[in-house]
């Protein structure tokens, strides 16, 4: 039996071997080769040039900060949204409630984009706001026209990723027990203190969890922002789409590329430690 | 119940459709509305014809839908494949060499998708494997970002799987292949049907990595509907979307209907 055990182990191995092998050939060496092309000046050698110049554009900077304050503010506007909808939903709940569940679960399934494409009917030049405004007032053009401005993309993002923060907490909600609610408010505790002092501690983890996701989902949106076709709106996914297809540059492409990946990349790991130390240790210490 | 007075209810109510209808019910509303129409310039949508849907049977529509609905196919079945025999095989793995497998399988979730194609343009345009401009690194490219959903879904079934049948069958002599074949598989087949489901919603509206490095030859719908609402078309645009959604939900409701079927057995 001794001796089985390290033969055993080996074939389990071998096993493991054939899924990572595909995973390296498709993923991780042409991510590797993105770094090393990161690298490459024109002239063919290898030094830190082409981040020296990518970084003293100003639509580089430009597009960073636009990719960070629009992921922030996005992911501030669904934990926020997400969280009162779902708080809704799970505690005053009402007649077709579960059907709502599930409607947002399709939602999930829909691709961003089509956000943006609804709001050009809902805020567009031509559109339902702007059409209501014009055949009240019988002026030429409404006053609404901010789609092609960073509000319109903060609008659709905050739109598409509030369900992501609902269905973790709506998962979590359904854990909180209603005795404990009752026990609160026969206690006298007012529905606002009842969900700050039992109900949102509990559901802490999973809003930090569906937070990060959110963040890491809105650093690395593309879909949207392309849709929106506002020149002055250049996040980092699209200023990669520029530079590589639109001006053929790759090797600024490439570095753009990484600054995204180690952003996104940096806060995922980040996600997931604060997701294992939550499911390992408790609530308290999901707000380190 | 958290608010009792049937007053403070009713407002909450109010406050909660007044937020929820026109944030997520309208927009897909409005897209269904807009296909159907010719102009907007009021309140609702003007001139209700079916001519976008009668041009969309015509024109390179169909192809692309085909394209989406093929392309979704392939990748759904190869991250099911690679996805679910990862999650299977880091199981056997000491603790420390599964944790990496998992954490590199997740990996594609963090990187924008936009990189994930960017990557493929510069590893498949050079020797030894040359991709670029064929329809395989679009399939290649989806298999990558939907493997990550599969190869989560299973691994969080498998950890809910009751060890016991796993056992007792090894343990009335069944060998491992067929152990997995009888016994494991069949009780993961309604994450297997959810996973499938999930990658191939994901793969049809799959946009970002699609851009950088599509053939022409091989257009998914969703650039077909990003190449129409840019030249300005954007009633035609809604109605492919329409098309988009229409065929993600049928897609969505026969898994549904496996998968409970499935859990029935």
């Amino acid at each position: 039996m001794a001796s089985a055990a390290p033969a055993a182990r080996r074939a389990h191995t071998l096993w493991a071997l054939p899924p990572v092998a595909a995973l390296a050939l498709v993923f991780l060496y042409p991510l590797a080769l993105v770094v090393w092309q990161s690298f490459t000046s024109e002239d063919g050698g290898h030094s830190t040039a082409p981040y020296a110049a990518v970084l003293a554009q100003a639509s580089f900077r430009d597009a960073l900060a636009n990719t960070v304050l629009i992921a922030v503010g996005a992911t501030a506007g669904a934990l926020v949204l997400g969280c009162a909808l779902a708080l809704v939903i799970a505690f005053v709940p009402f007649p077709g409630g579960r059907a709502l569940g599930r409607f947002i679960d399709v939602f999930l399934a829909f691709p961003s984009f089509l956000i943006t494409l609804a709001l050009l009917f809902l805020y567009g030049t031509v559109g339902i706001a702007n059409g209501l405004w014009t055949q009240a007032t019988g002026a030429a053009s409404g006053p609404f026209d901010f789609l092609h401005t960073p509000w319109g993309v903060l609008l659709a993002e905050v739109t598409y990723f509030t369900p992501f923060v609902m269905r973790p907490l709506l998962a979590a909600f359904a854990q909180v027990e209603t005795g404990q609610l009752e026990a609160a408010s026969s206690l006298g505790a007012r529905p606002r203190q009842v969900v700050r002092k039992v109900i949102l501690p509990e559901a802490l983890p999973s809003l930090a969890a569906g937070g990060a996701l959110v963040l890491v989902m809105c650093l690395n949106e593309f879909g949207i922002v392309l849709f929106t076709g506002a020149k002055d709106v250049v996040t980092l996914p699209v200023l990669v789409y520029t530079k590589a297809i639109l001006d053929g540059d790759y090797t600024g492409a490439c570095v753009v590329a990484v600054v995204n990946i180690a952003l996104s990349v940096a806060l995922y790991a980040l996600y997931r430690c604060v997701a294992a130390r939550t499911a390992a240790g408790g609530v308290r210490s999901a707000r380190a | 119940m958290l608010v009792h007075s049937r007053r403070a209810r009713w407002a909450v109510w109010t406050v909660f459709f007044a937020l929820f209808l026109p944030l997520f019910a309208l927009p897909l509303l409005v897209i269904v509305a807009a296909s159907f129409a010719t102009g907007w310039s009021g309140v609702l949508p003007s001139g209700a014809t079916l001519a976008h849907y009668q041009d969309l049977a015509r024109g390179d529509s169909l192809d692309a839908l085909i394209t989406s609905l093929l392309t979704a196919l392939a990748a759904s079945v190869l991250a099911l494949v690679a996805g679910t025999w990862a999650a299977l095989a880091a199981e056997r793995l000491p603790r420390r060499v599964r944790r990496i497998v998992d954490g590199l399988f997740l990996l594609p979730v963090a990187v924008p998708s936009v990189a994930v194609g960017l990557s493929l343009l510069v590893a498949f345009s050079q020797p030894p494997v040359l991709l670029n401009g064929t329809r395989q690194i679009v399939i290649v490219a989806h298999t990558v970002l939907v493997t990550a959903f599969a190869h989560q879904s299973v691994s969080a079934a498998l950890a809910r799987l009751d060890p016991a049948y796993e056992q007792s069958a090894a343990g009335l002599g069944a060998r491992p292949g067929y152990v997995l074949r009888r016994v494991k598989l069949p009780l993961l087949l309604p994450s297997l049907t959810a996973a499938a489901g999930l990658c191939f919603a994901l793969s049809m509206g799959e946009l970002s990595a699609t851009m950088m490095i599509y053939p022409p030859d091989w257009m998914p719908l969703p650039v077909q509907i990003f190449a129409t609402t840019d030249r300005g078309a954007l009633f035609a645009g809604a109605a492919l979307a329409v098309v988009l959604m229409a065929a993600t939900l049928l897609v969505l409701l026969a898994v549904s209907r496996i998968r409970t079927r499935a859990s029935y057995r």
